[in-house]
């Protein structure tokens, strides 16, 4: 039998780029870039030495594009508190398809806070915007960034100003709407904390389709000296679909960039982070759980870089893994020349509920300054015969006791969600997850 | 209550494994008994064997309780006929609270008996009096179970939930172990507080430390797997006197 080489899908994003004509000038210039860098570096491939993809096959996407969504529409927000983490009191802007829907945003304006859309963004914001937009997130980062760069159709600048200490998080929710399968989403943010200013931000994404979708979302944040930001990310796919996700900050002196993710679902997700401590005594704490099952896969690409002395970094990434499914953790810290007195640590713990599962794990430091505090390590295990042992002589059965075990080994990580209403959601998502993992009969 | 007869036991799966070589026991209703026996000679064997651990298998023997043998029973039905055994090293469990984890077993304890479950305020109620008895640190019932508790709190958190499952025997294995004297007091008045005619205990012990505090009706010595001489309080004196020395002598099989 011969095949013949399935015909290269670039054309059809290409084709997309070309269609989307009502981007504004300002912004044509870096779209163009980004186009032109795509082209230039394809999608990542598995092949030898690409270190950064060894474990994440995208092959799938050289025989099946994905177009851009049409806008689609959405009845009422009464809808939203089902499907996503919500509370009225959030600055919730709700992104549709990848597309801002002014009608479903709550609480977008608000004291020391400002979302809005880059297209409708006055000539002031917009002159902030520019030197900001791509420098942490650049097209030659990764293909993604420049996919999402060339491609976004709605950009999203959340302004927090300098001093403001919000009371309510200010929520991005992107939702990829029930419609026609092979469509691509590419949501963009651009967060701007002043300095001094201090803020929870929350980025959702839920898929109420079922069928395979593309979801490409970039994330960049730049912070003042001293801001502090507690940043959320919850991917919820369904399990056809890929969610390649990059995240970007960068810190001056004394800020912090703290991000708890919660990941599951897709059938290939991906988790880019990296943190750029860039001045003294910037922090930065990189936490995640992921949960994997059936035939999905997540890879966690987490880094940090210190530049400059007295910065701490930690990252803490636990993920449960069932069914034939499959997780990746790389975790990279470099340290700098002169980057004296870094405190950096890294962790990744594994909770495998199957024998067909598979982490691969890989906690790596760089270091080039020698007066440094240091240390990784991973696990990966089974549930724990003796913790079961013990549930069960008190009368609890064995069923009920292995999700206690494994709800238990999320909740560490589940707690960090502070905002009441976006741990509850948890928690229930927890609670429908942890039933339908394919454990061999433990849960 | 309990009947134990001839019981030889081993770790699965383990050649020339055998822990326990036809140890028999019988347990009265009310009566409280200490098995003490030098290191080795298979005391946690036993009380985990009797819980139902599956870490060892029963190649000989019985276990009757309450009447009917449960050497086919999972533990949490052991924990539903109403035993109990307060863990030497009990396991620090992440994520799970100790007030989430015993709601969960006494629910599932009166559910399997079929009595009605308490509800959140009643064992609220239940949890907080209890927690004020056995005087643990509130703060650590916020905790995950057991995460960071001393030795001696994890030996208190036992006797917590011993003082709510409310089980018809207890199996107490080596719960003095690093106690001091205070811990050890309350561990005892926990105990002492639950005796009743129809509630019996098992110590296993080392030491005779404990039986100052509980005062046992029967005491037996344990030497290689068998339980080889059983007597009062007097039998613990002897121990605490003179170690194991004779029973070793007497007991033990001659070495190679």
């Amino acid at each position: 039998m011969t095949t013949t080489a399935p015909p290269s899908t670039i054309a059809s994003y290409e084709r997309d780029f070309l269609k989307h004509e009502d981007r504004a000038d300002w912004l044509s210039e870096l779209q163009r870039q980004a186009w032109t860098e795509f082209e230039k570096l394809g999608f990542p491939t598995t092949r030898r030495g690409n270190e950064l993809w060894k474990y994440t096959d995208l092959r799938r996407l050289d025989s099946q594009a994905f177009n851009l969504s049409e806008a689609a529409s959405m009845a009422a927000s009464g809808e939203l508190s089902k499907i996503a983490p919500w509370s009225d009191d959030w600055h919730s802007a709700v992104v549709i398809d990848g597309r801002f829907s002014p009608d479903l945003s709550r609480n977008v304006e608000s004291a020391g806070v400002s979302i809005s859309d880059f297209a409708s963004t006055a000539d002031s914001l917009r002159q902030k915007i520019e030197p900001v937009l791509g420098s942490l997130a650049t097209v030659e980062d990764n293909a993604f960034v420049a996919l999402n760069t060339a491609l976004f159709q709605s950009g999203l600048l959340v302004e927090i100003g300098d001093d403001a200490e919000l009371d309510q998080p200010v929520h991005i929710l992107n939702i990829v709407s029930d419609g026609p399968d092979h469509r691509a989403i590419y949501p963009r943010t651009l967060l701007i904390a002043g300095s001094n200013s201090k803020a929870v931000v929350i980025e959702s994404f839920v898929n109420l389709s079922s069928g395979p979708q593309l979801t490409v979302p970039v994330f960049e944040a730049s912070l003042g000296a001293g801001a502090e930001l507690q940043h959320f990310r919850v991917q919820l796919e369904n399990e056809q679909s890929l969610h390649l996700g990059t995240t970007r900050s960068e810190q001056p002196a004394g800020a912090v960039f703290n991000s708890t993710t919660f990941a599951t679902g897709p059938a290939i997700g991906r988790n880019d982070v990296h943190t750029n401590l860039a001045e003294e005594g910037a922090e930065t704490t990189l936490h995640g759980l992921y949960i994997t099952n059936g035939q999905s896969h997540q890879d966690n690409e987490i880094s940090t870089t210190h530049h400059k002395p007295h910065g701490t970094s930690h990252q803490f990434y636990k993920g449960i893994l069932a069914g034939k499914s499959r997780a990746v953790f790389s975790g990279k810290v470099l340290v700098q020349p002169g980057a004296m007195k870094t405190v950096a640590e890294q962790k990744d713990l594994n909770l495998l509920l199957s024998h067909g599962a598979e982490i691969d794990t890989k906690p790596s430091l760089e270091i080039y300054a020698d007066d440094v505090k240091c240390a990784h390590g991973a696990t990966a295990g089974h549930v724990d015969t003796s913790m079961l042992f013990y549930l069960m002589s008190r009368g609890i059965d064995r069923q009920d006791a292995a999700k206690m075990l494994v709800t238990g080994f999320a909740t560490e990580i589940i707690d960090e969600f502070e905002p009441e209403p976006l741990r509850e959601f948890l928690y229930e998502k927890l609670d429908q997850i942890v039933p339908k993992l394919d454990s061999e009969g433990i849960l | 209550m309990l009947e134990v007869t001839d019981l030889h036991a081993q770790v699965v799966d383990m050649e020339d494994g055998e822990i326990l070589k036809g140890l028999s026991l019988k347990v009265n209703p009310g009566e409280v008994h200490a098995i003490m026996g030098p290191n080795g000679s298979g005391k946690s064997t036993f009380a985990n064997v009797l819980a139902g651990r599956t870490d060892y298998e029963v190649t000989a023997g019985d276990i009757v309780f309450e009447g009917e043998s449960i050497l086919e029973a999972a533990p949490d039905e052991r924990a539903h006929k109403g035993l109990f055994l307060a863990f030497q090293y009990p396991a620090e469990i992440p994520g799970v609270r100790p007030w989430q984890f015993l709601k969960a077993a006494l629910d599932a304890k009166h559910e399997a008996n079929g009595e009605k479950k308490l509800s959140v305020r009643d064992f609220s109620k239940l949890f907080d009096s209890k927690v004020d008895e056995v005087k643990i640190n509130p703060d650590l019932m916020k905790r995950s179970l057991n995460e960071g508790f001393s030795g001696g709190e994890k030996k208190r958190n036992e006797m917590l939930q011993l003082a709510i499952l409310e089980p018809t025997l207890a199996v107490l294995d080596e719960t003095d172990s690093g106690l001091d004297v205070d811990a050890m007091r309350i561990v005892s008045d926990a105990v002492n507080a639950l005796r009743s005619p129809d509630r019996s205990f098992i110590l296993v012990t080392h030491y005779n430390r404990l039986l100052h505090h509980i005062k046992p009706d029967v005491v037996h010595v344990l030497v290689d797997g068998r339980l080889v001489e059983t007597g009062g309080p007097e039998l613990a004196e002897e121990v605490e006197r003179d170690g194991y020395k004779r029973f070793l002598e007497e007991h033990a099989p001659a070495s190679a």
